[in-house]
């Protein structure tokens, strides 16, 4: 029972940055039509600009976190205005494929900085906190918590208060309608990408705060991502909050009955599954 | 010079089978598989495990001969090739690409994880070369007219299949699903044998190389690394083009080993920032293929039809 309770613990700790990175990835894929491979190093790249900012140049944790989120989105949109939009009339698998050639630039590009090996952004040793029940969280655990439920909410109300988030949604769900009412679709592309690389910055730096820095970490991380976008549905940022707390609670819970090493499986198991079930998520509407 | 030159094109030419099988997946049928490595490894370690003398570390002692390892490799990526189009080869293209990922992340873990396998992260030692007694210290050699034979046979199988009547449904499929449907053809069976096919002629690719190298770990396949070679390979010399694709190979080859023969010459301080480099080098490479030329060098080959020739 407490191994339980504890397991699903983590599991929402995993679930809040899988939440965090996938609800951007959700709307990039609802508004540009294809599946972004760059997120997960996006991600890292997030936590390293961080790092940069905190350790390297001894700022305080959260204005390195704001200048690390605001730093990964000016290289998002640049790397669109100068990959991405010459692109955009091809089709959607060709921008897939820049994609993932800009993931591999963006991790070596950090392993050539900062080198391969693991980075912290504190030395020292957290004890944790017993919540009762014998559950017990590091203290990092709960700020990783707060963050993430005042990202969401302030997702939420971006997104249902103000002209460019409900343009947004409107391109997510129906792009013609969108277009015939007369949004400016570029710049809405700008801002989603602004919106998704502060949010994806987010999740990596927290994933920092968790464990540690790698190149790999975001890299690692994308296939629990994509598993989170298309559980939830694809353009469906609620959807994809739900999938990625589902994810990183099944996650977790799965090492009850197999290897912990074979974790990453159980987010693609789970996809597996949806995709031959219902293919268009638990909140989308059309595939 | 001349022992580089066989290594060089030896590799070159395992390279080629790869890119050859994905040019079957992705330049003709438009299937995305970006699990390329998994379906080397696969390759790999299927042969390695049965002809291999009985080793105590992990699963083996078949002795079986070089060319059912082979055989047997092309069965087990197709066998799995198979398992993971069916749930997702009726669905949109991006999701396809999404679950190789998937299937080469498990079976990464698999090979890392599963020792009685693969003995895990320490690799399988003493892969037999086959007909090394009678070649000597020319094997070499020897090895890359093996390598050549079997890129000649699959370049000619896929050259056939891609000029006959099935080849010109792949095209129409990847031109326009509901086209290819309307003329009443089943698409997710002729999609289901482009993307197994593909894979068996990686899984191949796979045995080759690791009865070449004789060694092979789960750190010889850095996946992302290896996937995304052939890819590239493939996008500059032009998909759909057969040709295109092996000169893709070669020229791409030659760019990553030139580049590891210049960066060799660095102080070993910075030997892993330099090859950071040279993928950064290798993925601008792509970007601007793709934005100033995206048919690649090569184009597709034209399809005129025989009657119309004449």
């Amino acid at each position: 029972m407490v191994l339980l309770l504890q397991l699903i613990s983590n599991g929402i700790i995993l679930g809040c940055i899988i939440a965090l990175g996938s609800i951007g990835l959700s709307l990039l894929y609802g508004i540009l039509k294809f599946g972004n491979f760059a997120h997960g190093d996006m991600m890292t790249l997030g936590a390293y600009f961080a790092f940069l900012f905190k350790v390297q140049l001894g700022m305080p944790m959260w204005a390195a976190f704001v200048l690390a989120m605001l730093l990964t989105a000016f290289v998002a949109v640049i790397v669109d205005q100068v990959i991405y939009k010459s692109l955009r009339k091809s089709d959607s698998i060709i921008l897939l494929i820049a994609s993932v050639g800009i993931a591999l630039i963006l991790r070596n590009f950090i392993q050539l900085i900062w080198g391969p090996q693991n980075h912290f952004y504190d030395k020292g040793i957290q004890m944790p906190i017993q919540l009762g029940l014998g559950v017990r969280v590091k203290p990092n655990q709960i700020l990783i918590l707060v963050v993430t439920v005042a990202l969401v909410i302030f997702v939420h109300l971006f997104l249902t208060k103000t002209k460019m988030g409900k343009a947004m949604r409107a391109m997510s769900d129906n792009m013609d309608l969108a277009k015939v009412t007369g949004i400016n679709t570029e710049q809405v592309i700008k801002w989603t990408w602004v919106l998704g690389a502060v949010l994806t910055a987010a999740a990596g730096i927290l994933l920092g705060i968790d464990t540690h820095l790698l190149p790999s970490m975001g890299w690692n991380l994308l296939l629990p991502l994509f598993a989170a976008t298309i559980l939830g549905g694809i353009g469906s940022p609620y959807g994809a909050m739900l999938g990625g707390l589902v994810i990183g609670v099944s996650q977790e819970l799965s090492t009850l009955v197999i290897p912990p090493t074979y974790k990453p499986g159980v987010a693609f198991l789970i996809m597996l599954l949806m995709l031959l079930i219902k293919p268009t998520g638990l909140m989308g509407r059309s595939v | 010079m001349i022992s580089y030159l066989i290594f060089f094109l030896i590799i070159c030419g395992i390279y080629g089978i790869m890119t050859l099988g994905l040019n079957l997946q992705w330049g003709y049928t438009g299937l995305f598989n970006i699990g390329v490595a998994g379906f080397w490894a696969v390759g790999a370690y299927t042969s390695a495990i049965l002809t291999k003398p009985p080793a105590p570390e992990h699963l083996g002692g078949f002795n079986l001969p070089f060319i059912v390892g082979l055989l047997a490799a092309a069965v087990v990526s197709g066998v799995i090739a198979f398992l993971i189009g069916i749930p997702t080869l009726r669905l949109r293209e991006d999701y396809l690409a999404i679950a190789t990922i998937g299937i080469a992340e498990i079976i990464r873990l698999i090979v890392k994880n599963e020792e009685w396998l693969t003995n895990g992260v320490r690799g399988i030692s003493g892969i037999p070369k086959p007909f090394k007694s009678l070649f000597g210290n020319s094997y070499n050699l020897f090895y890359l007219i093996l390598v050549m034979i079997a890129l000649g046979i699959i370049y000619f199988i896929i050259q056939r299949g891609i000029k006959s009547p099935w080849g010109r449904v792949l095209r129409a499929i990847r031109e326009d699903e509901e086209v290819a449907r309307a003329a009443g053809k089943d698409v997710f069976r002729y999609r289901l044998e482009s993307l197994v096919l593909g894979s068996m002629i990686m899984g191949v690719g796979g045995a080759i190389y690791a009865h070449f190298t004789s060694f092979i770990s789960p750190e010889a396949f850095k996946p992302m690394q290896g996937t995304f070679l052939v890819w590239v390979m493939l996008i500059i010399g032009g998909s759909g083009n057969s040709l295109g694709a092996l000169l893709g190979t070669l020229i791409t080859w030659s760019i990553w080993s030139g580049t590891e023969i210049l960066t060799s010459f660095l102080p070993s301080t910075i030997t892993t920032q330099a090859a950071a480099f040279r993928v950064i080098l290798i993925g601008v490479l792509l970007e601007v293929v793709l934005l100033t030329r995206p048919e690649g060098i090569l184009g597709e080959d034209p399809h005129v039809s025989s009657v119309l020739k004449e």
